[in-house]
């Protein structure tokens, strides 16, 4: 029944979404406009949060010339087709669908329109009017696994999973191989909670990873709600997505910021100039799509230290956390020594690396 | 697991199921009564919003413990003037009460996006709610007393005063308890607004104990499980505190089987995940299907649950 009366909900909202736009359409002719399907709400702090400010960057930098409208808390199942096509409908030139789970159905409506271009988030299925873009999260996660390999007493992390999909595991083993750095002993304790944004169910599954010996959390999941709990247990963790450190001033070391406003605005201007083509972009910390938060105080200085060389090599191009000897949970050899993954091997990484702990 | 770690265990269980145990003794209250409303997560997003907006207006949670309940109420008897007054469907004004109470808190929401509020934790001394062993009966916010005090009253009311007879006349046989006297119509108003009330400090649980922030939607269907319980507890208040309790253990196993917590065990790490997500609407069914072969005589249910009142019939 919530299934039911949630969908039902979302194609309500997608057609509120659609009607005020209705009027505009006489005077928008020559306008671009650029359309976005959001996974949750604008408000959660986190995943969605960090696109629109990425929308909003780009509204401002390229001001007069185009306008953007949004739809947000669409599910990542069939109800997204609608909700995609509608924009498209409504005279969008330019789509970014911003979750994993809309990949298919973002395939599938720009079959139906094949003077729209779309550009899907996190995913890898292209065609001649669909890109995908994605950010080389992991790369922060290094600098998070670094800091947790310094500063973890019992040797013992925690992450808080979404969906076991390869974004996340990327993440997931990024973490631990950089705190494995600091302290060879290191383990991950992973728990996936089927879900990008639950706020409760944040909490308790944090709560279940501090029970289970964690003392330091990550968290792949869209709202602040982990560190909250952290906060209430006096330990530490990070922000995701964006700098959360208001919810969480003690517990919040630093975080992985999304910052998408560059590339919305380098994809519209390519859209105004003619030049879009499909493609494949993943950028990292050197374009300035990952970036990390300042770190609290907490954090000591020789840690800072440490952290800071991790940054400093991805902006030189001088490390790569994925690069061998690195082993599989059962010892295997997946990695060979001064072998690095590339990113098409990355983009399909469904294997977790030792000392990984998870039931999924 | 030590007991260290037990009691830890048992905090985070009671954190979950408190919520969905508030929500559920309030609906259980309104169905007795004879109505189904299943706006739940709707006023439980209210309650969410006006305890947090409460709270950060007046800085006392106290207060805003008590604005989650008058909102929550004040959205219930919405509701009620609707399937009262007007005789709409209960379903349908139940899931528009639902929507309605989803977008109402989004947009309250705007305004206090990012804000934070100081934990309404316990209120008993650190000696008492830091120590570990003690705090398993000391940790918790008040809420969390006054959710097991209202199941005793509650308990009581319905059992034995002459007001919880009356209303449980009313949701078995509205016409008969029309016919003596009572009035129908008022006696559900009255249960339709502590069911709100009771919805709306559920949703201002996850506001201001779990995480002392807003964030839009926030309750996450928990309004719809606290539904699944009044049934699984076939509408005594006694076994919703059990039910509410057992369906977080379920809540809890399932994180704790998925962090590796059993893997010891030879079975159990091969369930699939959305197994124990699904665990507590499973147990839903499977009580409603034990209860209906113990009693052939139909279930606990209220006769009238779901049938608008119409006197000139």
């Amino acid at each position: 029944m919530a299934i039911l009366t949630r969908r039902n909900f979302i194609q309500a909202a997608g057609a509120a979404a659609a009607l005020p736009m209705l009027g505009s359409r006489a005077f928008a002719q020559d306008k671009l406009k650029v359309g976005f399907v959001f996974l949750g709400p604008i408000g959660d702090y986190g995943w969605t949060w960090a696109h629109n400010k990425g929308r909003e960057a780009m509204q401002t930098a390229l001001g007069d010339k185009i306008e953007s409208v949004y739809v947000e808390n669409v599910a990542e199942d069939a109800s997204a087709i609608p909700v995609i096509r509608d924009l498209a409908n409504q005279g969008c030139k330019l789509i970014f669908t911003t979750s994993y789970g809309y990949m298919d159905q973002t395939i599938q409506v720009a079959g139906e329109f094949p003077d729209v271009k779309f550009e899907h988030c996190t995913g890898f299925k292209l065609a001649d009017n669909v890109s995908v873009y994605n950010s080389r999260f992991h790369e922060g996660r290094a600098v998070l696994g670094t800091i947790s390999g310094m500063m973890s007493k019992s040797g013992t992390l925690g992450y808080l999973g979404s969906y076991k999909v390869p974004e996340v595991v990327l993440g997931v083993n990024s973490f631990p191989l950089a705190a494995q750095k600091k302290n060879p002993a290191a383990t991950l304790k992973v728990v996936f909670i089927d879900s990008w944004f639950d706020p409760p169910k944040e909490a308790a599954a944090t709560e279940t990873l501090l029970n289970l010996g964690a003392d330091i959390v990550t968290t792949h999941t869209d709202s602040p709600a982990p560190l909250q709990s952290l906060e209430q247990r006096g330990l530490h963790g990070f922000g995701q997505g964006a700098d959360m450190s208001s919810f969480a001033p003690n517990a919040h070391l630093t975080a992985i910021e999304d910052i998408w406003g560059p590339h919305y605005t380098r994809r519209a201007q390519a859209v105004l100039d003619g030049t879009w083509k499909s493609s494949n972009i993943w950028e990292g910390m050197v374009d300035g799509t990952v970036v990390i938060s300042p770190y609290s105080a907490a954090v000591p200085a020789d840690v800072v230290a440490e952290a800071d060389k991790i940054k400093a090599g991805y902006m030189d191009g001088s490390f790569d956390i994925f690069t061998g000897p690195i082993y599989d949970t059962e010892g295997k050899l997946k990695v060979e020594d001064g072998k690095t993954l590339t990113l098409d091997e990355l983009a399909v990484m469904d294997w977790f690396v030792k000392g990984v702990e998870t039931a999924a | 697991m030590s007991i260290e770690v037990l009691i830890l265990t048992i905090i985070t269980i009671v954190g979950i199921s408190t919520p969905i145990l508030l929500a559920g003794l309030g609906e259980l209250v309104v169905e007795k009564a004879g109505v189904l409303n299943l706006g739940v997560e709707g006023m439980m997003l209210i309650g969410a919003i006006a305890g947090f907006a409460t709270t950060v207006i007046t800085g006392s949670p106290w207060l805003g413990m008590i604005g989650a309940a008058a909102a929550g109420a004040l959205a219930a008897l919405l509701f009620g003037f609707l399937v009262l007054a007007l005789n709409s469907n209960q379903v349908a004004t139940g899931l528009a009460l639902t929507i309605f109470g989803t977008g109402l808190s989004s947009l309250i929401g705007l305004s206090f996006q990012g804000r934070i509020v100081a934990p309404f934790g316990s209120i008993f001394p650190p000696a008492l709610s830091r120590d570990p062993f003690l705090k398993v009966l000391f940790g918790y916010s008040p809420i969390v007393y006054f959710a097991l005090i209202m199941v005793v009253l509650v308990t009581w009311f319905l059992k034995s005063t002459r007001g919880g007879l009356i209303l449980r006349a009313v949701g078995e046989n509205d016409l008969s308890a029309h016919s003596i006297g009572y009035s129908v119509v008022g006696v559900r108003y009255a249960a339709i607004a502590f069911g709100g009330a009771m919805a709306g400090i559920g949703g201002a649980y996850f506001s201001l104990v779990i995480t002392p922030m807003w964030a839009e939607r926030m309750t996450a269907g928990r309004g719809w499980i606290a539904l699944a319980l009044v049934v699984f507890a076939s509408w005594r208040a006694p076994r919703l505190l059990v039910g509410a309790y057992f369906f977080g253990l379920l809540m809890w196993l399932e994180l704790y089987a998925k962090g590796g917590g059993l893997n010891g065990l030879p079975i159990i790490p091969a369930i699939p995940s959305q197994f124990w997500a699904a665990m507590p609407y499973l147990m839903t069914v499977v009580v409603l299907a034990l209860i209906s072969v113990r009693d052939r005589a139909g279930s606990n249910a209220p006769a009238c649950l779901g049938k608008p009142f119409l006197t000139s019939n």
